[in-house]
C-alpha cells in the first residue's frame, strides 16, 4: 500500500490532486503575487518602449501608438475565449468543479480585453478612418465576440443551481469558438476598412523592429494580468462555492 | 525624440485619442483586481460570522 503511495507522490507536481479546489486554492494564492511582478516588470518595459524607442509613424505620426494597447488586448480578447471555452469543455467532460470555475473566472477578463480592443479602436479609427465605428466585418465580430462573453456571464449568473449553470455556460462557451476565426481571418475574407494582420505567424512582420517588441512587451504584460486576476477570481469562487466544505472553515483567513 | 514634456503629452496632435486610449485601458485594469478584491472581502466576512456562530453554538451546548 505505502509504495502505491510513494509511485504517486513522486512526481513532481501531482497535476490530479491540484484539480481539487482544496488543493489549489493555496497553490493559486501563492502563484498571484509573481504574476503580478511579472505584470508590472513587462508592463513597464512595454510602456517604455511604446512611447520613448519606438519611432514615430510615417503615415500616422503618433497617434499609431495606440496599436501597442489595441493589438494586445484584441488577442488577449480571442485567446482568453479559446482557454476559457477548453476549460468549460473539460468541465463538461470530466465534471470537474474547478475546470468550470476557471471558465466562469475568465470570462470577466476576456470581456474587459474585448471592450478595451473595441475602445481603443474607436478612439484609432477616428482619427485615421474620421469615424469611431463602422459595420464592418472585422469590428462587428469583435462586437459579436463581447456579446458573446457577457452572454455567457448572463446565462451563468441566471441558473441557480452551480452545476446546471456549469453546463449550459460551457455549451455556449464552445458553440462560441466558431466566432474566433471568423474575427481572425475576417480580414483576410472580406473586404475591410480595417487594415491586413500587422503581425503574421507565415511572414515576416511589415513593421519596426522595436515597433514588434513593444506589442510583444504589452502583450506578455496583459497575459500576465489575465493570469493574476483570473487566480485571484477564482480563488473567490472556490470559497463562494466550497462554502460549506470542511476545509473552507478550516483556513487561517477564516478562523480569525 | 521627445523635446519637452509638453510634446510628449500633445502627442503630435493625437492627444485626445492616445490619451482616451491608454487611460481608460488603466483605468479598467485597475478596476478588475480592485472589484475582486470587494467581492472576496464580502465572502471572507461572511465565513467568518459562519465560524463565529459555529464556535457560540459549541461554548452553549457545553
Amino acid at each position: 500500500m505505502s509504495n502505491v503511495n510513494n509511485f504517486s507522490n513522486s512526481r513532481l507536481i501531482n497535476w490530479f490532486k491540484l484539480s481539487s479546489p482544496s488543493t489549489f486554492y493555496p497553490v493559486a494564492g501563492k502563484l498571484i503575487p509573481i504574476f503580478w511582478i511579472l505584470t508590472a516588470l513587462f508592463g513597464i518595459a512595454g510602456l517604455w518602449v511604446s512611447f520613448f524607442v519606438a519611432p514615430v509613424d510615417a503615415v500616422q505620426g503618433q497617434g499609431y501608438r495606440i496599436i501597442f494597447i489595441h493589438v494586445p488586448a484584441s488577442w488577449m480578447s480571442m485567446f482568453i475565449y479559446l482557454v476559457m471555452a477548453v476549460w468549460a469543455g473539460l468541465g463538461l467532460v470530466f465534471n470537474t468543479r474547478l475546470s468550470a470555475m476557471m471558465a466562469q473566472a475568465l470570462a470577466p477578463i476576456g470581456a474587459w480585453m474585448t471592450f478595451i480592443s473595441l475602445w481603443t479602436g474607436a478612439f484609432w479609427g477616428k482619427p485615421m478612418w474620421g469615424a469611431w465605428w463602422v459595420w464592418d466585418a472585422r469590428l462587428t465580430s469583435e462586437l459579436i465576440l463581447l456579446f458573446l462573453y457577457l452572454g455567457f456571464i448572463a446565462l451563468q449568473a441566471s441558473i441557480d443551481n452551480p452545476r446546471r449553470a456549469d453546463k449550459a455556460g460551457a455549451i455556449l462557451a464552445l458553440v462560441g469558438v466558431v466566432n474566433i476565426p471568423i474575427i481572425y481571418f475576417s480580414v483576410k475574407w472580406w473586404n475591410t476598412l480595417h487594415q491586413g494582420a500587422s503581425v503574421s505567424l507565415t511572414k515576416s512582420p511589415a513593421m519596426a523592429q522595436t515597433m514588434l517588441l513593444g506589442m510583444l512587451l504589452m502583450a506578455l504584460c496583459f497575459w500576465m494580468y489575465a493570469i493574476a486576476v483570473g487566480l485571484m477570481r477564482v480563488r473567490t469562487i472556490i470559497l463562494e462555492r466550497e462554502s460549506h466544505a470542511d476545509w473552507v472553515r478550516q483556513l487561517n483567513e477564516v478562523r480569525k | 525624440m521627445w523635446n519637452s514634456p509638453e510634446e510628449f503629452l500633445a502627442m503630435g496632435g493625437y492627444a485626445l485619442y492616445v490619451w482616451s486610449s491608454f487611460g481608460v485601458c488603466m483605468a479598467v485594469l485597475l478596476i478588475e483586481p480592485l472589484s475582486i478584491r470587494a467581492r472576496n472581502r464580502v465572502i471572507i466576512r461572511r465565513l467568518q460570522q459562519v465560524h463565529l456562530a459555529d464556535q457560540f453554538d459549541k461554548e452553549g451546548s457545553n
